[in-house]
């Protein structure tokens, strides 16, 4: 936090750090494209390079190109699932100054997955649009809530109450959600496939509508960079710097509270890609939020297409959702961050 | 010299004998309410069988109709519902006085969904039934309750890391028993729900046997060590000076209450928040002093008993009984957290 802020790096120093994150950022472009390239050539089913380049131009022709045609959809889905879950989990550990910080752990997927299920049984949605939005709103109620909850009294927000707090409202939304899903067997099926992240069923038009969502996401979450930067100081100092601290906050979490209600309609909660990315983007490039912001949404994509393409190799010849995988990788990183931490901090 | 009347001795002597004798009280208050709502379980489902006809089904006697209702339906649904619920009563109030927090109960801390997790593997993907089942869900339990120990020492097992090293694991093996789950070859819904909620639907008293064997050997084990566990609540080193082979016991005292979960979670699933709310709320019936192990164990059977007949007969449509528990449980989670913001971090 202080390397930021810390008086008098020398103008070379400032340009050695400069350089080194212009150098990640292309080593992290290139590894996106690499983890692109191999979201489309592999899979359950082996094809060949002929195939993949004649796939990605559209051809359909033959099994092959088919099943690269709808690997690249699929892999466009993971790169911006993953760009919003990193971004929206950097965010998150910003506005709330606390490590533990993601849209998994604090139940904001659960309330999006939950505000899905009650708009399909009890309003008979069907749209994209509207489960869109439906999602967008549950996840808003329950980052409110548990932010309410995890802040009442003394002590403020520490990162057990905020983590504690986010397990309750989890459990509660899905026994809610399962509770409605029960006597509706007609839907049943169809949630609970969702109900496991996965970028498996991805089409271009189920991508599209979200664009604009996702879109105004990043730039409320990019903008806020700044502000975040003051937060981090404190609320009251950034106010003596000139922050508007209680905007600052909203408006950084409605960007953060987008990303992740879009998401998790399209493709179901997953967890543990906005607490993990973060960290490792924090380890590499430091804690200025100008920096961690785009690289926490360019690792997460990096790291949701990887997860996806070891879902779908690891349990041949069927597939392991992708939130599964996360999981995996994720809950590790979550105790590394809670054994590094003293317990007077928790 | 001796002691005047009202000495500090006296009066501590008076006031434990009226603990003791409240504690008593309480207890068999409890036992009288799980009794009555036995009673109100096994005579009134969707239709009503006279007492008559219930006692004459339990003493043997083949009754038309209420044999089957009654002997094959009811009976050994509420018999589950109690031993589990028992089971998981006992296994969380002793995890939460060993920790000395209301919030490292087996079900928070990933254990119950450890043994869970091994249990619907066993099941669904290998096949398995009966007894194995539950060895493997008690090897599972006890795996995860070493590796959450072992994951959150530094210098010494913190509450706040423990519990969440747990929620970390518990989030993994959650997304276990999801993967499982959507490999099952058949799928229905009621099964799966049994492994994520937990749920004593279809229970059979075969299903029941495993369970109060449990019930006898590992709730025997703690409460011939509930001495030892009273001392330990004084600190480690008060524990160990007071003679207490501090090593052995918490060792069989662990093993006693993760067997006692995992076995109960490896036939009903684990049922969401009754080893967590137990404890807390049979404290709150006995009143302070020594760690309620019967008032919890009752106080479980209780919560199954009463959510799982609420989540049968008197919430629109059919619930098991994990929604139940989970619907009542999260609220209470949430009041914890807010009376330990108010009370400056003790819970």
């Amino acid at each position: 936090m202080t390397a930021a802020i810390a008086p008098g790096p020398t103008a070379q120093a400032i340009l050695r750090r400069r350089r080194a994150r212009a150098g990640w950022l292309v080593l992290v472009l290139l590894a996106l494209a690499g983890a692109a390239v191999l979201s489309v050539a592999l899979g359950t089913r082996d094809v060949g390079w002929s195939a993949i380049l004649a796939g990605v131009r559209g051809g359909t022709d033959t099994i092959a190109e088919a099943v690269v045609a709808v690997r690249v959809p699929r892999t466009v889905l993971a790169a911006l699932a993953g760009a919003a879950l990193g971004l929206a989990g950097a965010v998150m550990q910003g506005v709330t100054r606390n490590p533990l910080a993601d849209p998994g752990i604090l139940g904001i997927n659960a309330g999006a997955a939950m505000a899905v299920v009650i708009g399909i049984a009890w309003f008979g949605m069907v749209r994209l649009e509207a489960f869109l939005w439906t999602a967008i709103l549950g996840a808003g109620l329950a980052a409110g809530f548990v932010y309410a909850v995890g802040t009442m009294g003394r002590g403020g927000a520490t990162p057990l109450k905020l983590a504690l707090a986010g397990a309750a409202t989890a459990i509660a939304a899905s026994s809610f959600t399962v509770a409605i899903i029960l006597p509706r067997n007609d839907i049943a099926g169809g949630v609970r496939s969702w109900q496991v992240g996965g970028v498996g069923g991805a089409t271009w038009e189920a991508i599209l509508p979200c664009l604009p969502l996702l879109a105004a996401g990043f730039v409320l979450c990019l903008i806020s960079a700044r502000s975040l930067n003051l937060l981090a100081l404190g609320d009251e100092a950034a106010a003596g710097l000139g922050a508007r601290v209680a905007w600052a906050r909203a408006s950084a979490a409605l960007g953060a509270v987008m990303l992740c209600g879009a998401t998790t309609a399209i493709c179901g909660p997953i967890g543990f890609v906005g607490l993990v990315v973060p960290h490792l983007c924090r380890l590499l490039i430091g804690v200025d939020h100008r920096w961690l912001l785009p690289f926490s949404a360019l690792a997460g994509a990096i790291l949701l297409i990887l997860a996806d393409v070891l879902g779908r190799i690891v349990a041949r010849p069927s597939e392991m959702d992708v939130g599964i995988v996360t999981a995996f990788l994720g809950a590790p990183v979550f105790i590394w961050i809670v054994r590094k931490r003293r317990v007077r901090d928790l | 010299m001796h002691a005047a009347p009202d000495s500090l001795a006296t009066r501590v002597a008076v006031l434990r004998r009226r603990r003791a004798r409240g504690r008593t009280r309480a207890a068999g208050g409890m036992l009288l309410l799980l009794l009555a709502g036995l009673a109100l379980t096994l005579s009134l489902g969707q239709s009503f069988t006279p007492p008559g006809d219930v006692l004459r089904v339990l003493a043997g006697v083949e009754v038309p109709g209420a044999s089957f209702t009654v002997g094959a339906l009811r009976l050994p649904r509420a018999v589950l519902s109690i031993l589990a619920g028992m089971s998981f009563g006992l296994g969380g109030v002793v995890f939460q006085t060993m920790f000395r927090n209301p919030l490292a109960s087996p079900d928070i801390i990933g254990i119950s969904a450890g043994a869970s997790a091994a249990a619907v593997f066993a099941i669904v993907l290998l096949g398995w039934s009966g007894t194995t089942v539950s060895v493997l869900a008690v090897a599972a339990g006890l795996g995860v309750a070493a590796a959450i120990y072992l994951l959150s020492w530094r210098n010494g097992v913190a509450g706040a890391r423990l519990i969440l090293v747990g929620i970390g694991i518990a989030a993994m093996l959650e997304s276990v028993i999801a993967y499982v789950l959507l490999r099952a070859p058949a799928w229905s819904l009621q099964d799966a729900l049994r492994w994520l909620t937990g749920s004593v639907n279809g229970a059979t008293l075969e299903q029941a046997l495993p369970v109060l064997l449990s019930l006898a050997l590992f709730g025997g084990l703690l409460l011939a060590l509930r001495g030892s566990a009273e001392l330990m609540r004084l600190g480690d080193d008060t524990a160990a000076a007071l003679g207490v082979p501090l090593a052995r016991d918490r060792a069989l005292i662990v093993l006693a209450a993760v067997g006692l979960i995992a076995v109960a979670t490896a036939v009903t699933g684990p049922i969401a928040f009754v080893a967590f709310l137990s404890g807390p709320i049979a404290l709150r019936i006995t009143g302070p002093g020594r760690a309620p192990l019967v008032p919890a164990a009752l106080t479980g059977a209780l919560l199954v008993l009463v959510a799982d007949y609420a989540g049968q007969h008197l919430l629109p449509g059919r619930y098991p009984v994990g929604i139940v528990t989970g619907a009542l449980g999260a609220p209470y989670l949430i009041y914890l957290i807010i009376r330990t913001n108010r009370t400056g971090g003790r819970p």
